[in-house]
C-alpha cells in the first residue's frame, strides 16, 4: 500500500468502497477515483496499447489522461472511461481497456434530462480564478452559475497554497461557503461545460448519480445544463503536458501534476524512487512535496541553470537537482524501473517518472465559438489572441504565468533519441517516426499530419498530444508552429454520452403524439392504428377474427352498401379572413375561388412554383370575406406556413388573416346511401334531401344548442354529410351519430378503408399518388387549373417544355388481369415481356403503382399507377414485376366506381 | 444555439426560428412574360454569397412574424433583423 | 517494438500504414492545360481519371486549403448506389463498381468494406417508396431487396424493431452491395496516383478571379499568381458559388453545413449500415471501432463548417431511439461541412456558357460515394469537352426545361 497519513483530503478514511479492476479486488476511500485506488496499491500498469500491445498505465491526473482508459462492467457496462475520473462506489467493476470499448447488450433504463438556465454571469471552472470571478459578481449582486467539472471544488489547489492569507483549502470553503449565502448563485460540482456555442450559450454535463451508493432510480444519472449567459468567465486552468523521449510510455510514467493531486487529494504516495524531469518551475513543488511525504527524489532540469529559490528548497529537503539534463529513455516492463538520464545516457533506478513539459492553456471552450487563439512561442503553447463579446479568460486558461514561476521555461518537444520508440500519442500508438514519414510523404499541414499518424484522435483528443504533435512537426519541417495552420477546438470538450443529449426525447416523448377527441372512442372499438404525421389515425377496426384485408372489405362493403361514419378531424383546417381573402386564395390554388358562393364547397389544388402540386383539400366559403380551407393531414402546418409567408413576404398589404383551426373542429364523415337517413335522424330540424342541401353545399345548424356544421362532400363517391362541431363536443355528436346509424348498421371505418373508397373514384392522394413531380394535368385534375387566371403560383411552370413531354407519367388504374394479384404497392410496370421474362438490365420502366386494394366492389384486386402517356395506352396490357413472376395488367381510367357519379346524391 | 433578435418579440432562441431563404427575390410581377430561363432563376435560383445575405425568417414558434434579417453566412451572425414593412397591395 | 504476452490487437483498432511517399509540393507552373479548381476528392479523382483514362497529364488541381480538408475529410464515408431515377442510378452505379476495383487501380488500402446499408421504413409510405426504389434499382441492375422487419433484425440485430417506439420500423431497403471507405485513404490514393502522373496538386492557392476572353476562361488568378489554362473543371462543392458568381453564371445551389460526429472506438456491434429520414438518422462503424453518424443538414445556408447543436441532440435521440444499446456511447467529436444543394438533390455536372468550363457541383450530401464515378465522367468531359452519356441528364438546363431529377421528393432518401 502506497497510502500515507497526513494526506489525502479529498477522502474518507473512516468508510471503505470495494471496487474491482481487472479482475482484482481493491479497497479504497469515499472520493478515491480508480487511478488512485490503483496508485494506492502500487498498480500503475491497467491496460495495453491499441496498436504494439504495449503495456501502458494511468499518466495523468483528470481528464487529460491519454492511456488511463477502463470499461465500466458494473454496475452497468460503459465504454472507454478514463481511471482518472471515475469516482469509485462499492461493487465497481472495470478493466483495462485494449483500444476498443464495449456497449452493453441491454437498453439503458437510467433517466436522463435536461435543465434551462439563464444567469448573468456564468463562471467554468471552480479554481481560485474561478471562484473569485464568482464571489466577485455574486458580491455585485449577479445571477451567478459557477460549474466545475471535478468533484470538488479548488481546481489544480493540492491545499499547499496560499491565497488571500489562508491556507488555499480554507480559501476554497470560505469562498464556497459565501457564494451559498448569495441567493443568485448556482453552484454545481462535477458538471462539466462541454460546449461553447454563440451568445452566451453553454451546454454542461452533470453527473448526479454515479458516484452516490443508493441513488433515487427517480434521479436522472446524468443532466444537460443548457445555460445561456449574459457574461461568461473561461477559468478553465492549464493542463500540464509531458515532453517526448524513448519508451515514454510504460506504466509508472506521470505527469508531475498528477502525482500531486494523487498525494494531496487522495493520500496516495505514487512511487517511493522518483524521477522528475522538468523543463520549467512547476515540477519542482511536486518534487518537494513527494519527497516530504517519504519518496527519494531527484530533479532532472533540461535547462541550462535552475531556479535558486527551487533549488535551495530542494536541497534543503535533500533533493538533488541536475541542470541541462533530461531523460532519453527508460527501462522496465510492467512498470518502468530505471530512467536513462543525460548525455553518457547513464540509468537511474526508480519506479516513478514525473515529467513535466509545460502547459496548455485550456482555451478550448474559448475557440469553440471562434476565439482567436495565438502562438506563445516562449512557453510553447495555444494562448487566447483576442477578444470575444462577453467573454472573458482568467486565471491559468488565459495564458498567466504562475507567480511562484522564477524562471521562464524551456519550450521542448523531445529529447534525442529513436524516433520510432518516442510516443507522442499514447492514445493512438503514435510515434515521432510517424510524424517523420508524415513529413516524409508529403505533408505539411498539421491537419494532414494527424490524420496520417491519428494523433489527437483518442479519448482524450489530444489534450496533452496536440502541441506536441505540433511542435514536432514544426521541427520536422523547421517552420514555426504558428504556420502550421490554424488551430481550433470543436466540442465536446470531454466525451459525452448519446443517452445524455437524447435527454428523455425517446419513445413517446421522441415525438408528440396527436390524437383526435376521440381516441378512447377508436381505442375501445378495437382499432388497429397509423402514423400520419405525429397523426395516430384509426387505419381499420378489425373484427375478431379478422385481418386487415378482412376487415377493410368488410368496411369497404359497409359503406357503399349502408352506411359508415370516419373520424377526419386530422384534416387541416385554416380560416381564412378578410376582405382580400379571395385574392390570396385566388393567388394560392390552381382553380377559382373568388367566384365560389357563400354557401358552397370547392375542391382546390395547390402547386408549388415549379407547377407540382403540393396539397389540395376542400374550400367553404364562409361569408363574402370569409373562407374555411382543409389541407391534407400530413401538410396542414406547411400549407399555413405557405400562406402566411405569402401574405407578409411578398403581399405584405394583403387584408386577410389566418387562424389555423385544425384542432379547435373535430369532423366526422356520415358516408353511403344510408347516411341521409342518419343524418337526418340527429338533425331533425334540418332538410337532407338533396334538393334543399344539395352536392358541395355546407350549412351551419344546432345539436342541443351546440353549433354544428354540415357539408355534402365526398371523398368515397357515396352520398356523404361531413358533420363539423367544436371538438369539446367531438366525444357527445359522434356517439348520438353511432347511435342513430344503429339501425343502418352504421360502420366505423378507418384510413385504409377511405384509401380504397377514393381509389375506386380515381381520387388521388397527395403524398402517394404524388411525389413532388407530378402536376394537376398529369392526375388529370386539368379541370381544376384555371384558364381564365392571368397567373397563380404554378401556372407558368406548365408552359415548360418538360411539362408538354407527351412521355410525361399520368395517374391510370391498372387491373392486374389475372383478377387475384394484388400488385404490391411501389411495384414498377414495364412494357417488355418476352415470353414472360425481363431483358438483362437496365429494363426501360413506364412507371409505378402508386395505390394498390382489394375492392369489395369491383371484387378483384386493383390499382392506380403512374404510367408515361398513361391516358394514350388504356387498354393496354403492361407487366409488373412481382417478386419472381411477372404480372400482366391492363391500364385503364382512373374512374373505377360508378363513373357517372350517380352515388353522390344518393 | 445563436440568439436572434425577433423584432416583435426580441432576443429568442435560434430553434424558434424557420429559415426562410433569399429575401431579394420577389415574385415576378408578370410571370407569363418571363421565358424559361428567367423563370428558372425565379422558381431555382437565389443568392448563394459568402458573407453578407438578406434573408427572410419567421419566428415560427413565437409570433409567426416574417421578417428580414442580414446574415453574415462566414460566421452564421445575424447583423440586423428588421420588420418587414406592409406595402399596397398590387 | 517491445511487446509483451498481450491480448491479440483487436481487429481494426488501428489501419493500414499509409505509403511513405504522396505528393511534391510543386511551385505552380505559369500553364496548364487542365485546371481542376478544388482538391477534394472529385477534384483528384478527376485528375486521376484524365491521366489514366485520357493520358492529360499537364493538369493542376489547386486547393485553397490543404488537399482533401474539405467535405471529403468530414463526410461520413457511405456508399451505395440505390437511387430511385434512372439517371441517378446510372451514374451512381458506375461509382459503385469503380469502388469495388478502386483498391487495385490505386494501389492504396482504401478499405472499403462492402457492408450492406439498410433504408428504414417507418410509415406505411415509406414502405410505398422503399418497395417502388426496390424494384427500380433491380431493374436498374442495382442490387436491392426489401426486408420485413424481422429479417431487419437479422441482417442489424441491434436495431430496435419492437413496437417500444416511438415510429416502429416497417421494414427496410437492402442494399448488399453498399459499404463504407476510409475517406482520407481514397483521397489520398488518388493524390498519389495524379501527382505520379506528373499532376501538380498546389494547396493554400485560392483561386480569386478568371481571366476571360469572349467565351473562354483564358486565366486563373490565385493566391500564388497568375495562372493560365485550356480548360477549367471546377469541383469547388460548397464554394462553386463564390467561383460561378465570379464568371456570372446563375446556378441553383444553396451552401448548408453538414454535420456529423463520431463516438469512441467500439468492439464490433453494428455490422452494417443504417439510414432512416423518419427518424432522421444515419449510422456506420469504422474500420477502427467508432460509431460515425450523420443526419440533415442544417436549414439556413452557411460557408461557416459549423452547425446548430441542436441538430446533434436530436440526431443522439434518434440514435438511442433506433439503437438503445448505444445509449452510454459517446460523442468525441463533432464536425460540419459546407455542402451544395440544388433544388432537386441531384447533382449539377457539364458543359457552361463558357465553351472551355467544365461544371461538377450540387452534390449536396452525396459527393463522397459518386467520387470515382464522377471523375471518370468529368475527366471525359474535360477531355471530349462534351458530357459524358452518364452525367449528360445532369446539366444546368434542366432547369429551365424543367427536366429534373428529383431524387427527395421520391425516394426519400437524402444521403
Amino acid at each position: 500500500m502506497s497510502r500515507v497519513d497526513g494526506y489525502g483530503w479529498a477522502i474518507d478514511r473512516s468508510r471503505t468502497v470495494s471496487v474491482t479492476v481487472n479482475g482484482r479486488a481493491y479497497t479504497g476511500h469515499p472520493g478515491d477515483t480508480l487511478a488512485s485506488v490503483l496508485f494506492a496499491h502500487d498498480v500503475v500498469a491497467l491496460g495495453t496499447s491499441v496498436k504494439y500491445r504495449r503495456p501502458r498505465g494511468i499518466a495523468g491526473s483528470w481528464t487529460e489522461d491519454p492511456t488511463g482508459l477502463v470499461q465500466i462492467e458494473e454496475p452497468f457496462p460503459e465504454p472507454m472511461l478514463q481511471a482518472t475520473a471515475v469516482e469509485i462506489t462499492d461493487g465497481l467493476v472495470a478493466r483495462g481497456v485494449n483500444g476498443q470499448g464495449r456497449l452493453a447488450q441491454v437498453p439503458d433504463h437510467a433517466r436522463y434530462d435536461r435543465l434551462h438556465t439563464h444567469c448573468d454571469v456564468l463562471v467554468v471552472g471552480a479554481g481560485p480564478a474561478g471562484l473569485l470571478a464568482a464571489r466577485d459578481a455574486a458580491r455585485a449582486g449577479a445571477d451567478v452559475v459557477l460549474v466545475d467539472d471535478r468533484p470538488t471544488p479548488g481546481g489544480a489547489l493540492t491545499g499547499t497554497e496560499r491565497i488571500e492569507g489562508r491556507p488555499a483549502r480554507e480559501f476554497v470553503a470560505d469562498t464556497v461557503a459565501e457564494l451559498a449565502t448569495h441567493p443568485g448563485v448556482t453552484h454545481r460540482q462535477r458538471t462539466t461545460a462541454f460546449g461553447h456555442y454563440d451568445d452566451g450559450f453553454v451546454l454542461a454535463l452533470e453527473r448526479r448519480t454515479d458516484h452516490l451508493r443508493d441513488a433515487p432510480t427517480t434521479r436522472s444519472r446524468q443532466r444537460v445544463h443548457r445555460i445561456r449567459a449574459a457574461r461568461i468567465v473561461i477559468a478553465t486552468g492549464a493542463i500540464e503536458r509531458p515532453f517526448v523521449f524513448d519508451d515514454d510510455d510504460r506504466p509508472g510514467i506521470l505527469l508531475a501534476s498528477a502525482a500531486r493531486d494523487l498525494l494531496h487529494r487522495h493520500g496516495v504516495l505514487a512511487g517511493h524512487d522518483v524521477v522528475v524531469a522538468t523543463t520549467d518551475d512547476s515540477a519542482y513543488a511536486a518534487a518537494l512535496d513527494l519527497a516530504g511525504a517519504g519518496a527519494r527524489v531527484r530533479v532532472l532540469d533540461a535547462r541550462a541553470a535552475v531556479p535558486t529559490t527551487w533549488a535551495a528548497r530542494c536541497a534543503d529537503a535533500g533533493v538533488p537537482v541536475e541542470a541541462g539534463t533530461t531523460v532519453h529513455g527508460t527501462r522496465g516492463t510492467e512498470r518502468i524501473t530505471a530512467v536513462v538520464v543525460g548525455d553518457d545516457r547513464a540509468e537511474v533506478p526508480c519506479d516513478l517518472l514525473l515529467v513535466s513539459g509545460g502547459r496548455n492553456p485550456a482555451v478550448h471552450l474559448f475557440s469553440h465559438v471562434g476565439g482567436p487563439l495565438a502562438y506563445d512561442e516562449a512557453r510553447g503553447a495555444f494562448v487566447p489572441g483576442g477578444e470575444l463579446d462577453g467573454v472573458e479568460v482568467v486565471g491559468a486558461a488565459s495564458g498567466a504565468v504562475d507567480p511562484l514561476e522564477e524562471m521562464p521555461p524551456l519550450v521542448l518537444w523531445r529529447t534525442d533519441g529513436d524516433p520510432a520508440r518516442q510516443f507522442v500519442d499514447l492514445a493512438r500508438d503514435a510515434t515521432v517516426a510517424d510524424v517523420a514519414r508524415a513529413v516524409g510523404a508529403g505533408m505539411t499541414h498539421l491537419e494532414h499530419v494527424k490524420r496520417y499518424t491519428t494523433i489527437g484522435t483518442g479519448h482524450d483528443q489530444g489534450k496533452t498530444s496536440g502541441m506536441l504533435a505540433a511542435g514536432i512537426t514544426a521541427e520536422l519541417l523547421g517552420r514555426p508552429v504558428a504556420g502550421l495552420g490554424t488551430t481550433t477546438f470543436r466540442p465536446p470538450y470531454t466525451p459525452v454520452a448519446f443517452a445524455a443529449l437524447a435527454g428523455r426525447a425517446r419513445g413517446e416523448l421522441f415525438d408528440p403524439v396527436r390524437t383526435t377527441a376521440i381516441h378512447d372512442r377508436h381505442v375501445r372499438l378495437g382499432a388497429e392504428f397509423e402514423d400520419v404525421g405525429q397523426w395516430r389515425r384509426p387505419r381499420h377496426y378489425p373484427r375478431p377474427g379478422e385481418d386487415m384485408t378482412a376487415a377493410v372489405l368488410r368496411e369497404c362493403a359497409a359503406v357503399r352498401g349502408g352506411v359508415g361514419i370516419l373520424d377526419g378531424s386530422t384534416l387541416g383546417k385554416i380560416d381564412v379572413q378578410g376582405p382580400d381573402a379571395e385574392v390570396l386564395l385566388d393567388q394560392l390554388y390552381t382553380n377559382l375561388m373568388s367566384t365560389l358562393k357563400v354557401g358552397r364547397v370547392r375542391y382546390g389544388v395547390m402547386c408549388g412554383h415549379d407547377g407540382m402540386v403540393v396539397d389540395d383539400g376542400t374550400v367553404l366559403r364562409l361569408a363574402p370575406d370569409r373562407y374555411l380551407i382543409t389541407t391534407t393531414t400530413g401538410n396542414a402546418a406547411a400549407v399555413l406556413d405557405r400562406m402566411e409567408e405569402w401574405i407578409q413576404t411578398e403581399w405584405p398589404g394583403l387584408r386577410v388573416r389566418l387562424t389555423s383551426v385544425t384542432d379547435h373542429w373535430s369532423v366526422f364523415a356520415v358516408v353511403g346511401p344510408r347516411s341521409r337517413a342518419v343524418v337526418g335522424r340527429v338533425f331533425p330540424d334540418v332538410d337532407v334531401s338533396n334538393e334543399a342541401f344539395g352536392f358541395m353545399t355546407w350549412l351551419d345548424t344546432t345539436l342541443d344548442g351546440v353549433p354544428v356544421r354540415l357539408a355534402r362532400i365526398s371523398f368515397s363517391g357515396e352520398l356523404a354529410y361531413e358533420v363539423s362541431v367544436a371538438s369539446e363536443y367531438a366525444p357527445a355528436l359522434w356517439d348520438r351519430l353511432l347511435a342513430a346509424g344503429a339501425p343502418e348498421g352504421i360502420t366505423p371505418y378507418g384510413t385504409e378503408t377511405m384509401h380504397v373508397l377514393r381509389a375506386e373514384k380515381g381520387y388521388p392522394i397527395i403524398g402517394q399518388d404524388t411525389d413532388g413531380t407530378v402536376s394537376p394535368h398529369d392526375l388529370g385534375l386539368g379541370w381544376a387549373v384555371s384558364k381564365k387566371k392571368t397567373d397563380f403560383v404554378g401556372k407558368r411552370s406548365f408552359a415548360r417544355p418538360a411539362n408538354h413531354d407527351a412521355a410525361r407519367k399520368q395517374l391510370v388504374s391498372l387491373l392486374p388481369t389475372d383478377a387475384t394479384t394484388k400488385l404490391p404497392e411501389g411495384s414498377q410496370i414495364v412494357s417488355f415481356c418476352d415470353a414472360g421474362a425481363l431483358p438483362p438490365p437496365p429494363v426501360p420502366m413506364l412507371g409505378h403503382v402508386t395505390s394498390s386494394y382489394h375492392s369489395a366492389e369491383l371484387g378483384r384486386p386493383f390499382a392506380l399507377a403512374l404510367v408515361r402517356a398513361g391516358r394514350e395506352r388504356v387498354g393496354e396490357v403492361v407487366h409488373v414485376p412481382v417478386g419472381t413472376t411477372l404480372v400482366p395488367a391492363r391500364i385503364g381510367g382512373s374512374v373505377l366506381v360508378d363513373p357517372e357519379g350517380a352515388r353522390r346524391d344518393g | 444555439m445563436q440568439l436572434i433578435t425577433c423584432p416583435w418579440c426580441g432576443p429568442r432562441e435560434e430553434t424558434e426560428f424557420h429559415y426562410g431563404g433569399a429575401a431579394t427575390v420577389p415574385y415576378p410581377a408578370d410571370p407569363a412574360a418571363l421565358g424559361d430561363d428567367a423563370w428558372a432563376r425565379f422558381v431555382f435560383v437565389r443568392p448563394n454569397p459568402k458573407g453578407p445575405a438578406t434573408e427572410q425568417w419567421s419566428h415560427a414558434a413565437g409570433c409567426r412574424r416574417w421578417f428580414t434579417a442580414v446574415r453574415d453566412t462566414r460566421t452564421h451572425r445575424f447583423l440586423a433583423t428588421v420588420d418587414i414593412q406592409p406595402e399596397v397591395p398590387r | 517494438m517491445t511487446t509483451t504476452t498481450a491480448p491479440p490487437t483487436p481487429p481494426g483498432a488501428h489501419l493500414p500504414e499509409h505509403p511513405d511517399f504522396l505528393w511534391r509540393n510543386p511551385e505552380p507552373k505559369r500553364a496548364y492545360d487542365v485546371v481542376i479548381v478544388g482538391g477534394g476528392g472529385h477534384g483528384l479523382a478527376t485528375a486521376h481519371y484524365l491521366a489514366r483514362n485520357h493520358g492529360i497529364t499537364n493538369v493542376a488541381v489547386l486547393e485553397k486549403g490543404w488537399l482533401a480538408g474539405g467535405n471529403m475529410a468530414r463526410n461520413t464515408t457511405l456508399i451505395r448506389s440505390n437511387y430511385l431515377w434512372d439517371e441517378s442510378a446510372g451514374i451512381y452505379e458506375h461509382a459503385l463498381k469503380l469502388w469495388e476495383g478502386l483498391e487495385e487501380d490505386l494501389g492504396y488500402p482504401i478499405l472499403f468494406s462492402q457492408r450492406g446499408v439498410l433504408n428504414l421504413a417507418h410509415t406505411e409510405q415509406d414502405v410505398r417508396d422503399s418497395v417502388r426504389r426496390v424494384e427500380a434499382n433491380r431493374l436498374n441492375g442495382v442490387d436491392a431487396e426489401w426486408l420485413g422487419p424481422d429479417e431487419v433484425a437479422k441482417v442489424c440485430p441491434i436495431v430496435n424493431v419492437s413496437d417500444d417506439i416511438r415510429y416502429p420500423v416497417q421494414g427496410a431497403t437492402f442494399q448488399p452491395r453498399a459499404g463504407i471507405a476510409k475517406h482520407d485513404y481514397v483521397a489520398w490514393g488518388f493524390a498519389r496516383r495524379a501527382d505520379e502522373a506528373g499532376i501538380d496538386l498546389i494547396q493554400h492557392c485560392e483561386v480569386t478571379g478568371f481571366t476571360t476572353d469572349g467565351d473562354r476562361v483564358i486565366g486563373l488568378r490565385t493566391t500564388r499568381g497568375d495562372i493560365a489554362c485550356g480548360t477549367v473543371a471546377l469541383c469547388a462543392a460548397g464554394h462553386t458559388s463564390v467561383l460561378l458568381d465570379e464568371l456570372g453564371i446563375p446556378a441553383p445551389l444553396q451552401s448548408h453545413p453538414l454535420q456529423a460526429l463520431v463516438s469512441e472506438l467500439l468492439e464490433p456491434v453494428h455490422p452494417t449500415i443504417v439510414m432512416s429520414n423518419a427518424v432522421h438518422v444515419y449510422v456506420s462503424q469504422a474500420h477502427k471501432g467508432e460509431l460515425v453518424m450523420g443526419a440533415g443538414i442544417d436549414a439556413p445556408t452557411g460557408y461557416g463548417q459549423r452547425g446548430s447543436f441542436s441538430i446533434i441532440e436530436r440526431q443522439m435521440a434518434a440514435a438511442v431511439e433506433l439503437f438503445p444499446v448505444f445509449a452510454r456511447a459517446h460523442l468525441l467529436r463533432s464536425w460540419a461541412g459546407v455542402v451544395d444543394v440544388t433544388p432537386d438533390a441531384s447533382p449539377i455536372i457539364g458543359c457552361t456558357p463558357y465553351d472551355n468550363v467544365v461544371l461538377n457541383c450540387g452534390w449536396g450530401t452525396g459527393g463522397f460515394k459518386a467520387t470515382p464515378g464522377l471523375g471518370w465522367c468529368l475527366a471525359h468531359t474535360t477531355a471530349h469537352g462534351e458530357p459524358h452519356p452518364l452525367v449528360a441528364p445532369f446539366g444546368l438546363d434542366r432547369f429551365s426545361t424543367g427536366a429534373l431529377v428529383d431524387e427527395h421528393g421520391a425516394a426519400a432518401v437524402a444521403h
